[in-house]
């Protein structure tokens, strides 16, 4: 009984960590199926918990505070966006011009605005999201197994993080299902196919930079004010890039994304669960197992988890062929 | 009542498509010169031209590529203003570019509905297409598998889905650009015929092309462009190749290649039993025997993908194998030390490849360095251990476009900014002065307007009479045959088979190139 709570916990925590990633990786999935390569997810990330917690801290109210994350999240995609679509500039670049400016903007904007060497203040009660206990979780949790699995895991996480869990099929169903993610797919695969078809390259790009905005904004939004309490410097901690690993992990599909971004939620709880562990006479540092997901990042980066095709046309800016 | 007789009367007294003094410049070029043009109703209609002639600028105005500068598009007499492609598509025009623009990881279903889906949803799009496509194909003979991932089809059938495309959004116009450029023969007489059944339904046919042979074979009428203007229009049975030609290029142009029979030597190049398999681990070229002798010039002729590009990538030393290939006799190494193109290059052989813009210029690079490229050890071009000799690159350049015919014979002048022609004429002249045994050439005339051809063919030609071995790869039947003495055809990385140049014709070698060895045999 005490390795099932010990299992449960270690679950429940994963769900609470995948949902940022999840987020982000559902974000760059869009961005990236569309053609428009986006490493500044982690900016954007970074920008939203900064404005969110801001926000909140300011007026008490947790939405305002979303609303306000997904906003800022949305102007830096936009930039993105102009410049790599709009200007057809380096995509890489601009995601990296994205990343500095937010690691740096947050920390000196925070420092003027509530003088706390960066963080905002701490947020509590209607500051933050609360956690929703589904119905009956209570008088469900004595049931054998499936009781804990439904009062304890499934139950009472943040508004958030259920959204980020329907995210998953809803995108599913608008990137094969729909005439929009029919045209998202093939603006990243071969923009030329689009064009010729009467449909804009660039009104479709950016709808795709859109919809990545406002989900690397609820990310933010989510780290900031649902799984923490208020905004600390670098609080993103490399998540955007952790979220791009799963992507390209997940082959730019949705329910792979929800799997592998689990995968790594789970690194990051048992790294935090178990701090250190003693096989024998050797004891594995507590380092080695914070790096864990990092280094779980690099290894597939590095393409040992097979071949991972990108969109063909992605990182590249569209121009009419002569 | 009666007026809609009239009406009906009047539209097919109307030409399919008028252009009225169309003109459009890009920067200070102009791509076409107030051209009108004028398209019967149910008439295959060719447009010839040399390359930059200005053949595909005008269709993308048609099709709403590129906004004319001046000028009026009617279509069936109405004067019709077409500012993007899906203006072209309401006017029922459609277009098969040479270059398809299809998604190739997506099926042929949703290539086909994609920009003309019904609603948001798609279920409903691709049940209706399912049942369109299947009547297109007993209509037309366009049988393609809807469900087939385009990437899987052979490059007839993802042109037949384009066509598809462009019958699925009712088009009554259909322009097709080079069509044939990739097509095996026979899928280019399969071609013609679904053409020819479009025409029978009252469907008008642009054909872009310029293989005055297809122009003569298929056509109603013909519109010969040159410099950006129209040279005028003519019926088809009113003309012959050497006639177009003559109009296209503004003066007589020799098509047949002048030459004597060969008279071949010693073996120059042996090739025995060569495999190489790619970096995806695919293998391309499956174990195949070949030998040139000097004075002798062998044509691999094959549709392109089919292996021939390994074979040059492996003999310019840029390819791994493995096998044995010989040079006058004396082996050399396909995977060490020495394999690279230094080495191939103090070896006697010399390489034209077939890409010219990825593999045989740097393109912003002015033309004495590309001369230099390869031969930058040269001791004429160097001036001691360090420093390179430019002047004396830039006056060995110039003495070389003289004679190569090099327009503007300026070695200061950028590559890229020579006509694909005098591009192909500095790659040439580069390799052929070096005096090599043995010269590989590949696509010597793609993109070469024919004016250039001619010179090209002359120049290969001449370098076989000096005793030199030549490997020839060309996709173009034509060429094959017209210049090699030898002809092996490759399918699948093999050598379906050789012939006497003298002894064979593009049918025997079409169904090589299609892997049907018995029938030919």
């Amino acid at each position: 009984m005490e390795n099932l709570d010990t299992i449960i916990q270690i679950l429940d925590s994963t769900i609470r960590l995948a949902t940022p990633l999840l987020f982000a990786c559902l974000a760059g999935l869009f961005s990236e199926r569309a053609g428009v390569f986006d490493i500044g997810l982690e900016g954007k990330m970074l920008a939203a918990a900064f404005m969110a917690a801001s926000v909140a801290a300011v007026t008490g109210n947790v939405w305002l505070g979303m609303f306000a994350g997904i906003g800022i999240s949305l102007i830096l995609a936009l930039i993105h966006g102009l410049a790599s679509i709009t200007f057809r500039g380096d995509q890489l670049i601009s995601g990296v011009a994205i990343n500095f400016l937010a690691a740096g903007l947050t920390v000196v904007v925070g420092q003027s605005w509530f003088r706390l060497g960066g963080r905002t203040p701490a947020l509590s009660g209607e500051g933050r999201f609360g956690q929703i206990d589904l119905p009956f979780a209570d008088a469900l949790r004595d049931v054998p197994l499936l009781g804990p699995i439904y009062s304890d895991l499934l139950s009472g996480h943040t508004f958030l993080a259920y959204i980020a869990l329907l995210a998953v099929p809803a995108s599913w169903f608008v990137l094969y299902r729909t005439r929009f993610g029919l045209r998202l797919r093939a603006v990243g695969e071969n923009p030329g196919a689009v064009d010729t078809a009467g449909i804009s390259v660039v009104k479709l790009r950016f709808s795709a930079v859109i919809i990545c905005g406002v989900l690397c904004g609820l990310a933010g939004a989510y780290l900031s004010t649902g799984h923490g309490a208020g905004f600390g410097k670098d609080m993103t901690a490399g998540r955007g890039f952790i979220a791009l690993a799963a992507l390209i992990f997940a082959k730019w599909r949705p329910w792979q994304a929800l799997g592998t971004c689990m995968l790594f939620g789970l690194l990051q709880a048992v790294a935090i669960r178990y701090q250190s562990i003693n096989l024998g006479e050797f004891t594995v540092p507590v380092q080695f197992m914070d790096a864990l997901p990092y280094i779980l990042t690099v290894v597939i980066l590095a393409g040992f988890v097979g071949k991972a095709i990108p969109p063909k046309a992605g990182g590249e800016a569209y121009v009419k062929e002569r | 009542m009666n007026s809609a007789i009239d009406t009906g009367r009047q539209e097919t007294a109307a030409p399919a498509i008028e252009l009225r003094g169309i003109s459009k410049a890009f920067g200070p070029v102009q791509a076409n010169k107030d051209i009108s043009i004028s398209v019967a109703k149910g008439a295959i209609h060719g447009i010839v031209g040399e390359n930059g002639a200005g053949k595909s600028t005008l269709m993308s105005i048609l099709y709403g590529f590129y906004k004319a500068d001046a000028g009026e598009i009617h279509i069936s007499g109405q004067k019709t203003a077409i500012p993007d492609s899906q203006a072209a598509i309401r006017a029922g025009i459609g277009m098969v570019h040479q270059h398809f623009k299809l998604v190739e990881n997506f099926s042929v279903l949703e290539n086909v509905i994609l920009g003309a889906e019904d609603g948001p949803l798609l279920r409903p799009s691709l049940t209706k297409a399912r049942k369109i496509l299947t009547e297109l194909a007993a209509e037309y003979e366009l049988n393609v598998d809807p469900d087939e991932i385009v990437e899987n089809l052979s490059v007839g059938h993802q042109q037949r889905v384009e066509i598809l495309k462009a019958l699925y959004r009712h088009a009554d116009i259909l322009i097709l650009d080079e069509p044939t450029g990739v097509l095996t023969p026979a899928e280019a007489d399969h071609l013609f015929r679904i053409l020819r059944n479009l025409k029978n339904e009252g469907k008008t046919v642009i054909l872009i092309t310029h293989k005055l042979r297809e122009i003569m074979d298929v056509t109603d009428t013909v519109s010969v462009m040159r410099r950006g203007e129209m040279k005028g229009t003519i019926k088809t049975v009113d003309t012959s190749p050497e006639d177009l030609a003559e109009r296209m290029v503004g003066r007589k142009v020799l098509l047949q290649v002048d030459k004597a029979p060969a008279t071949p030597g010693e073996n120059v190049l042996e090739i025995n039993n060569l495999s190489v398999i790619d970096d995806q681990g695919v293998q391309r070229v499956k174990g195949i025997s070949l030998n040139v002798r000097a004075g002798e010039i062998l044509g691999i002729a094959g549709v392109s993908g089919n292996g021939q590009s390994e074979l040059l990538e492996v003999l310019g030393g840029y390819q791994t194998a493995t096998g044995t290939i010989s040079v006058n006799g004396q082996e050399i190494d396909l995977t060490g030390k020495f394999s690279d193109g230094q080495s191939r290059r103090n070896r006697g052989i010399a390489h034209v490849p077939e890409d010219r813009h990825r593999e045989g210029l740097i393109l912003d690079f002015s033309a004495w360095e590309n001369t230099a490229l390869g031969y930058h050890n040269a001791p004429e071009y160097n001036k001691g251990a360090l420093l390179m000799d430019n002047a004396a690159i830039k006056a060995d350049t110039e003495a070389k476009m003289e004679r190569f015919d090099v327009r503007p014979p300026n070695p200061r002048l950028a590559a890229k900014n020579f006509s694909g022609g005098n591009q192909q004429k500095i790659v040439l002249a580069r390799e052929i002065e070096r005096n090599p045994d043995l010269l590989m050439i590949g696509q010597p005339t793609r993109g070469v307007d024919i004016g250039a051809i001619e010179f090209i063919h002359q120049q290969i030609v001449a370098l076989r009479d000096q005793g030199k071995a030549i490997l020839l790869v060309s996709v173009e039947l034509e060429e094959i045959l017209s210049l090699s003495d030898r002809v092996a055809v490759m399918f699948d990385g093999n050598i379906m088979g050789e012939r006497q140049a003298s002894e064979t014709n593009e049918k025997e070698l079409g169904l090589l190139m299609a892997g049907m060895n018995e029938e030919a045999n």
